[in-house]
């Protein structure tokens, strides 16, 4: 990786990112929810770092994803009797990645159940659950686990408020545990957002570090549209030094992770680490790269990608689903819609190939690393 | 306005028994005739035979889940204790005839005739299906739960309307009867009346989640009333009643008289796969009292009380099954051969540049990473170190 060294720019054009995001949510339930700090001191943020807003003179200690989605929703339960929480195996069992452990032993089997094992069962009784003013929070065991509940998503979930003029609201969560790099045997890594980001009505935002995982899943609990909450499999167990509960900002905002002037890596989920990566070796190429979190993928925030975007006049967006007609083919259409002019290059997408999800030994060939991310930049002529 | 006489199809109306069908009890001992009326058990021969497929299968069970459990294979969902099932039902078929199973059935494969390497390749991670579906005619283990009833159905229909003499065979675990795949599948069979017996391995739960949340039915055989097929109540740890009762319903499926339902009582003695823990949602002692009623077991000492079998002959039988596992591990200790180019080989019938394109950046790729990425590409299996880890 050479050639981005000959464009180094001096670095510190800290953009305004962080100004033009979406105001923050106006609830405040929890004692530390508040403004989120923007992302602090104008210093590349790494991971770990990319997390604040606790409550002051906190102690952060190491968070797992699944601890804060489990806090989150044991905080929701406790906030609103109309949450429940009902799927396969979320009781007794408390999941099988353990996101609901012991919430059905706190609250009880009539806020937290073991449904039948149907999906589109599960989902079509939240909707009517949610007609009647419950605020249903349902699980999917694993993302491919969803496909039998795809009518009702896409039929139902998704139409009602528009059907009724805005008389019936669905206030519901849909969780997916979702994409690959954990072994998983098949149908146990599939990346579908595409599919729910391509119907109208629905609000998909997703995590990638523990403490957006509290925060955005207490927000799309209260929110009043239908959210899917897609939950990267392969950050389960990853550890964020936090103090919950936290808020950070409007799970509708994308949020810079770290500040760049070459290139803007567009990430969500399970990527915004193999960003994170690719920009440390980059760096050490000279090439400084910005990296963002979408954490919404539908709505999408322009604000801020525009302007990480006419900052650094490249971008690539990075994601483990197939390419073809995938989320970044949404994503490389408004960037060049918006900031054609500011580009120097065509935006990039690199992802996963455009196969089904391969088995375990060989899901390393199919994943974008950042091998495969910095030889794809560097497809991009840097001398103009 | 004249009449109309509505023509009703002709449906089973009666309710299967409460009272299982079975020929031996678990201390190995006939059971009153009354218990098996109207089918023939079978004769020593053959049951010696299904005595010798289940020692086979556990061993292959026992040793899957220890090589899993050592990190030699990505993830294993075991029939541990439901050998008469696996056995019994898939003994059934005929040559032609086609299976459907699901993750749980690895066992039913072995006893297909399936090479034990060509089975675990799936569960080790080499590619998602190992075995020559075509070749043994049985269909990719299927992971998405009930899919394959309907898949049984189809196949079914298709040799109805060729006037094949094949018939098929679909497995399918209590929780999944839940799902709306599996009651279009029986509709369907129904309506059509093809030549389909759908197995239902009642082992007592999905995952962590026990048959009395999951339905409200008094049996899972009442459900074949609703959709007019016959349903059949069998126990499942009692293999000369599951080999009699299936291929009684498979006699009937080739005489033109449509599907069965039949619901074999069993148990899942193991985890729902390595990465399970049973402890959270079931006693010791529940797990105690089905060890009582094992399929092995009994058998034995059926066979043994019988004078059928004695101390060598099982030494005979039990050596054999140690060879089979000397195999397995010998198989699963040995790296995985896998090309990783290969993912884009079985994609489409019609190629495509785009694929083409991929593989040569793949290509590319590997060659810069130098020869070590492509003579050792693999990872090692993951060690499930985490008990969440589930799936399958
Ligand atoms: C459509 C679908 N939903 C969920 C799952 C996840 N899952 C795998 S096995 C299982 C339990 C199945 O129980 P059962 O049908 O009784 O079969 P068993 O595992 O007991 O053999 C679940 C929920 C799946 N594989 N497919
Ligand atoms: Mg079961």
């Amino acid at each position: 990786m050479s050639a981005p060294a000959t464009r180094a720019s001096a670095a510190g054009a800290q953009a305004g990112a962080s100004e033009r995001r979406p105001a923050a949510p106006a609830e405040a339930q929890d004692a530390s929810a508040g403004r989120p700090q923007g992302d602090s001191q104008g210093q590349p943020q790494g991971h770990s770092q990319a997390q604040r807003a606790t409550a002051p003179g906190a102690r952060p200690k190491p968070v797992t994803m699944t601890k804060a989605l489990n806090t989150a929703l044991r905080d929701a339960l406790a906030a609103d009797d109309s949450v429940v929480i009902f799927g396969e195996d979320v009781g007794r069992l408390g999941g099988v990645f353990r996101v609901t452990d012991g919430l059905r032993d706190e609250f009880g089997p009539e806020r937290v159940w073991d449904s039948p094992l149907a999906e589109a069962g599960i989902i079509g009784t939240a909707v009517g659950m949610a007609m009647a003013g419950m605020r249903p929070v349902v699980e999917m065991q694993f993302d491919a686990f969803s496909y039998p509940a795809f009518e009702q998503v896409v039929s139902h979930v998704a139409k009602m408020r528009n059907r009724t003029k805005g008389r019936v609201e669905l206030p519901l969560v849909i969780r997916i545990p979702v994409a690959g790099d954990i072994g998983g045997v098949e149908h146990h890594s599939d990346s579908s957002e595409a599919y729910w980001c391509a119907t109208p009505g629905l609000t998909v935002v997703t995590p990638s570090n523990s403490a957006d995982a509290y925060s955005m899943l207490r927000e799309a609990i209260d929110a009043q549209d239908p959210v899917i909450f897609m939950e990267p499999k392969s950050r389960y167990w990853s550890k964020d030094a936090i103090e919950l509960p936290v808020r950070t900002e409007s799970m509708y905002c994308a949020r810079v992770v770290r500040e760049g002037t070459d290139v803007t890596l567009l990430a969500y989920g399970p990527t915004v680490r193999t960003a994170l990566e690719t920009a440390e070796a980059g760096a050490q190429d000279g090439l400084s790269v910005e990296v963002i979190d979408l954490r919404s993928l539908s709505p999408f925030d322009d604000a801020t990608v525009t302007a990480s975007v006419r900052k650094t006049g490249r971008a690539a967006v990075l994601h483990e689903a197939a390419q073809f007609g995938g989320y970044g083919a949404e994503v490389a259409a408004r960037v060049t819609e918006r900031s054609f002019f500011h580009l120097a290059a065509p935006v990039l997408r690199i992802t996963g190939f455009d196969i089904p999800f391969p088995s375990p030994k060989l899901e390393e060939f199919h994943l974008p690393t950042p091998t495969r991310i910095l030889d794809a930049l560097e497809t991009w002529e840097w001398e103009l | 306005m004249e009449r109309m006489t509505i023509e009703l199809p002709r449906t089973a109306r009666a309710l299967p028994h409460t009272d299982p069908v079975s020929f031996i009890d678990p201390a190995g001992r006939p059971v009153e005739p009354g218990l098996h009326a109207g089918y023939t058990l079978p004769d020593a021969q053959t049951l010696i035979r299904f005595y010798r497929r289940m020692v086979r299968a556990r061993r292959f069970e026992s040793q899957v889940t220890a090589l899993t459990r050592q990190g030699r294979l990505a993830t294993y969902p075991s029939a541990f204790g439901q050998e008469a099932c696996e056995v019994g039902a898939a003994s059934a078929l005929a040559e032609d005839d086609w299976m459907f199973p699901t993750y749980r059935d690895s066992a039913a494969i072995l006893t297909r005739g399936a090479e034990p390497g060509d089975i675990l390749g799936s569960f080790r991670g080499d590619w998602h299906c190992g075995y020559d579906s075509q070749g043994l005619r049985t269909s990719p283990q299927a992971t998405p739960l009930a899919t394959q009833t309907l898949h049984a159905v189809g196949f079914a229909m298709a040799a109805k309307l060729r006037g094949t003499q094949q018939a098929t065979l679909t497995f399918i675990g209590d929780g999944a009867t839940s799902e709306g795949d599996a009651h279009e599948a029986f509709n369907f069979a129904a309506v059509w009346q093809t030549p389909t017996v759908f197995f239902i391995q009642n082992n007592q739960y999905a995952i962590s989640v026990p048959l009395r949340e999951q339905s409200n039915a008094t049996m899972l055989a009442d459900k074949a009333v609703g959709y007019g097929m016959p349903g059949v109540r069998v126990d499942g740890n009692d293999i000369a009643a599951v080999f009699a009762v299936v291929s009684a319903a498979f006699e009937r499926a080739r005489r033109g008289e449509g599907p069965t339902l039949v619901e074999g009582l069993t148990y899942r003695l193991e985890a729902h796969t390595n990465s399970d823990d049973p402890s959270r949602y079931r006693s010791a002692e529940e797990v105690d009292i089905w060890r009582t009623r094992d399929p092995l077991t009994r058998l034995e000492a059926y066979l043994r009380s019988a004078g059928d079998l004695d101390d060598e002959s099982v030494a005979a039988i039990a050596a054999d099954a140690e060879d089979l596992a000397a195999h397995v591990r010998e198989l699963m200790n040995t790296e995985a051969q896998v090309d990783p180019t290969e993912i884009f080989a079985h994609v489409y019938a019609h190629e495509r540049p785009q694929l083409r394109e991929q593989r040569a950046l793949l290509e590319a790729e590997l060659a810069a990473a130098g020869p070590a990425a492509l003579s050792q590409p693999t990872t090692q299996p993951q060690p499930a170190p985490e008990p969440q880890r589930a799936g399958a």
